[in-house]
C-alpha cells in the first residue's frame, strides 16, 4: 500500500485500530528503513500496540507508547516522545489514537504540526458489527465527534468490519455496501478493507485494496 | 444488519440489561468497568432511561435502593474498590428484600491494587458482601455471550427471590471482544405487591425498610429468607461439566481461569490423562453435589484461580476434604498460562514435577 508519512488511525471504540496500526506497521517496515509506531491511546485499559512490543523490537520499529501502558495503574499519559514523530522527518510513523472522541482530543495536542507539515493520512477504522455503528448514519455520527475532538479532518476510510476470528468470508462481503454507503454520504474514498490472514486468499480477487492483518495474541 | 454483534464484555452487558428492561443505571467510574457506564450514558438518554454518574458508589448503591424499592429494573457496576464502598449498601438491599443487579469487574487487590483481572472478591461475593446474616446470588460469566445471557437470568433471579444478583466478572471478561446474539425471550416481571408505587388511596401503604424494633420480629425475618436461600440452594444451581465422565483429576473453575484450564485440560488428554472440569456458574449457590459425585471417581481436585484458594475451600467443603486439593493459581493481576495449569495437572498424575 501507499502511505503518507504519518498515517493516523481513529475510529469507534473497539473498531479495531490497533490490529489495523500494528499490522499497517509491519507493511510499512519491509519498503522503508525507519518506522515507528506511537499508542496514542488515553481510554482502553487493556489490550495495547505495546502488546506487540516483541515483535516490533524483532523487526526494528521504533514503539513510542506511555511507560503505564498495560501496567497496573491507570494513567490516561501520553509519552513525551510523540513530539518525536513530528520533528524528525525522515521516519514514517503510524498514530494508534484511542477510541471515539474522547480518545481523539490525545491527537488535538499535535494535530497543527501535521498539518502544517501536510504529508499525513487520517483514516477513519470502521466496523459494522459493532453496536453502535451497525449502520452508515450512526458511524458518521461518531466520525464527526471523533473529527471535531481531533481538529483534524478524515481522508479515508478502512473498512475492518469483522466479527474477530468468527468472522466468513459472507460477513466481509455483507459489510462492502456499508463502507461504500459511507464512503458515498463523507465523499472519503476507501483506502482498503482489511481482513485476518485466515480470510486473505479466499477474498483477494474479489475486493479490490485488500489488505491482511495478523491478529494479536490473545487469550482463549 | 448482522445477527451477530461483536461485543466487549461490558458492553454486552450493558446492552443486556437495557433488553431485561433496565431503565435505571447509576454508577461511577473505576477501570476495568468503565464501558459498562459509557455505553448507558450514551443509551439510556436514547430510550427514555436514567443514566445517573454518581457522586460516589456509596449513593449510587443508594439510588439502586430507592428505585428498586418501586419494583422496577434498576442496575449499578463497578470494580473491586468499588464494590467494598457498596457494602453497606448491598445489605440494606437484602434487608429489605429487594431486587437489584450488581456487576462486580474483578481487578487485582487488596487495597487500590491495580487495574488487571483477578478473582480474588469470591469471598466477598459468596461470604460476605455486607454486615449480617445473607446471601446473593453471584453468577460467573466465561464467555462475552455469557456476560449478556447471566445478566438477563440475573434479574429473573433477582425478581424471583427479592434478592441481589451479583455479577462475578473480571477485568479480561469485561475487556474482551467476542460475537454475541442478542436474542431474548424476556418474560414479564413478576408482580410486586411490595413495591411503593403509590397507593391510589386504595390499599394500605407499603413500607420498604430493613429496621426492626423488636429483636424477635428480626429473627423471624431472618429465618423466613433462610428458608428462601435453601430452596434456592435446591433449585438454582448452574454448571457446566467438561470431560467428568472418566475424570481421575477433577479441576475447578470459573470465568477466565476455566477458559485456561479447558487449554490445558485439552493438552493432557492428548498426553492420556484421565482430567475433566467442574466450571461453576453460580457461585452462589455453589454446585456442592456436582463435586460430591466428582469426588466418587476423582482422587485429586486442583482448583484454578486468580485469588489465593479462595474457591478451594468451598471445593473442600463439598467434596468433604475426602480427596488431595491442590491450587494452581496467579494473583495481583496476572492469570495463570495453559501451561501452568497443565505442569498442576501432570503433578497430580503423579507425572513430571
Amino acid at each position: 500500500m501507499i502511505y503518507k508519512r504519518i498515517t493516523l488511525l481513529c475510529g469507534h471504540y473497539g473498531s479495531g485500530k490497533t490490529n489495523v496500526a500494528v499490522n499497517m506497521a509491519y507493511d510499512q517496515k519491509e519498503a522503508y528503513k525507519k518506522v515507528a509506531i506511537a499508542d496514542l491511546d488515553i481510554v482502553n485499559p487493556y489490550f495495547r500496540t505495546k502488546d506487540s512490543a516483541k515483535d516490533f523490537e524483532d523487526m526494528g520499529i521504533e514503539l513510542i507508547a506511555s511507560e503505564y501502558a498495560g501496567s497496573n495503574v491507570d494513567i490516561p499519559a501520553l509519552p513525551q516522545q510523540i513530539y518525536s514523530i513530528c520533528d524528525q522527518k525522515d521516519k514514517q510513523a503510524i498514530i494508534d489514537v484511542g477510541g471515539d472522541d474522547r480518545g481523539a482530543y490525545a491527537l488535538g495536542r499535535i494535530a497543527p504540526s501535521i498539518l502544517a507539515e501536510n504529508n499525513y493520512e487520517m483514516l477513519f477504522v470502521i466496523n459494522c458489527f459493532r453496536p453502535l455503528t451497525r449502520d452508515a448514519e450512526s458511524t458518521i455520527e461518531v466520525m464527526r465527534e471523533i473529527e471535531y475532538a481531533a481538529k483534524i479532518k478524515f481522508t479515508a476510510i478502512v473498512n475492518n468490519s469483522n466479527l474477530g476470528e468468527e468472522t466468513t468470508r459472507e460477513d466481509v462481503l455483507k459489510s462492502l455496501a456499508y463502507a461504500e454507503e459511507i464512503s458515498q454520504k463523507t465523499g472519503l474514498p476507501i483506502k482498503c478493507t482489511s481482513v485476518y490472514n485466515k480470510l486473505y486468499d479466499d477474498l483477494k480477487n474479489e475486493i479490490p485494496n485488500l489488505f491482511s492483518l495478523k491478529l494479536q495474541d490473545k487469550i482463549n | 444488519m448482522a445477527d451477530k454483534v461483536l461485543m466487549k464484555g461490558n458492553e454486552a452487558i450493558a446492552e443486556a440489561a437495557i433488553i431485561a428492561g433496565c431503565r435505571h443505571y447509576f454508577g461511577y467510574p473505576i477501570t476495568p468497568q468503565t464501558e459498562i457506564a459509557a455505553y448507558m450514558a450514551k443509551r439510556m438518554p436514547k430510550i427514555g432511561g436514567c443514566f445517573l454518574q454518581a457522586e460516589s458508589e456509596i449513593a449510587a448503591i443508594n439510588m439502586v435502593y430507592g428505585v428498586a424499592s418501586t419494583g422496577l429494573r434498576v442496575m449499578t457496576s463497578s470494580s473491586s474498590p468499588g464494590i467494598s464502598l457498596k457494602g453497606e449498601g448491598l445489605s440494606y438491599l437484602a434487608g429489605a428484600d429487594l431486587p437489584s443487579l450488581v456487576i462486580n469487574v474483578q481487578r487485582g487487590g487488596p487495597g487500590l491494587g491495580g487495574i488487571q483481572p483477578s478473582q480474588s472478591d469470591y469471598f466477598q461475593a459468596t461470604k460476605a458482601g455486607g454486615h449480617g446474616d445473607f446471601r446473593m446470588l453471584v453468577l460467573a460469566p466465561s464467555s462475552v455471550q455469557e456476560m449478556a445471557d447471566l445478566t438477563v437470568k440475573g434479574f429473573e433471579l433477582a425478581d424471583k427471590y427479592r434478592m441481589t444478583s451479583m455479577i462475578l466478572a473480571d477485568g479480561t471478561m469485561g475487556q474482551m471482544m467476542e460475537p454475541v446474539s442478542l436474542e431474548y425471550d424476556i418474560k414479564p416481571m413478576p408482580e410486586k405487591p411490595w413495591a411503593t408505587t403509590g397507593t391510589k388511596m386504595e390499599r394500605e401503604h407499603n413500607i420498604v425498610n430493613s429496621l426492626f424494633l423488636q429483636p424477635d420480629a428480626l429473627e423471624k425475618s431472618n429465618l423466613e429468607r433462610f428458608e428462601r436461600y435453601k430452596y434456592i440452594e435446591e433449585n438454582e444451581v448452574m454448571y457446566e461439566e467438561y470431560m467428568m465422565d472418566d475424570a481421575e483429576i477433577c479441576i475447578a473453575a470459573f470465568g477466565i481461569a476455566a477458559r485456561v484450564a479447558k487449554n490445558a485440560i485439552v493438552e493432557a488428554r492428548n498426553k492420556g490423562i484421565k482430567v475433566g472440569m467442574i466450571r461453576p456458574i453460580t457461585l452462589w449457590p455453589f454446585p456442592t453435589k456436582a463435586f460430591e459425585a466428582a469426588a466418587e471417581k476423582a482422587h485429586t481436585f486442583i482448583s484454578v484461580e486468580l485469588s489465593m484458594g479462595q474457591m478451594l475451600e468451598d471445593v473442600k467443603l463439598a467434596t468433604k476434604c475426602k480427596g488431595e486439593y491442590m491450587l494452581c493459581s496467579r494473583v495481583g493481576g496476572m492469570i495463570p498460562s495453559p501451561e501452568e495449569v497443565l505442569a498442576a495437572i501432570e503433578k497430580a498424575n503423579g507425572g513430571a514435577k
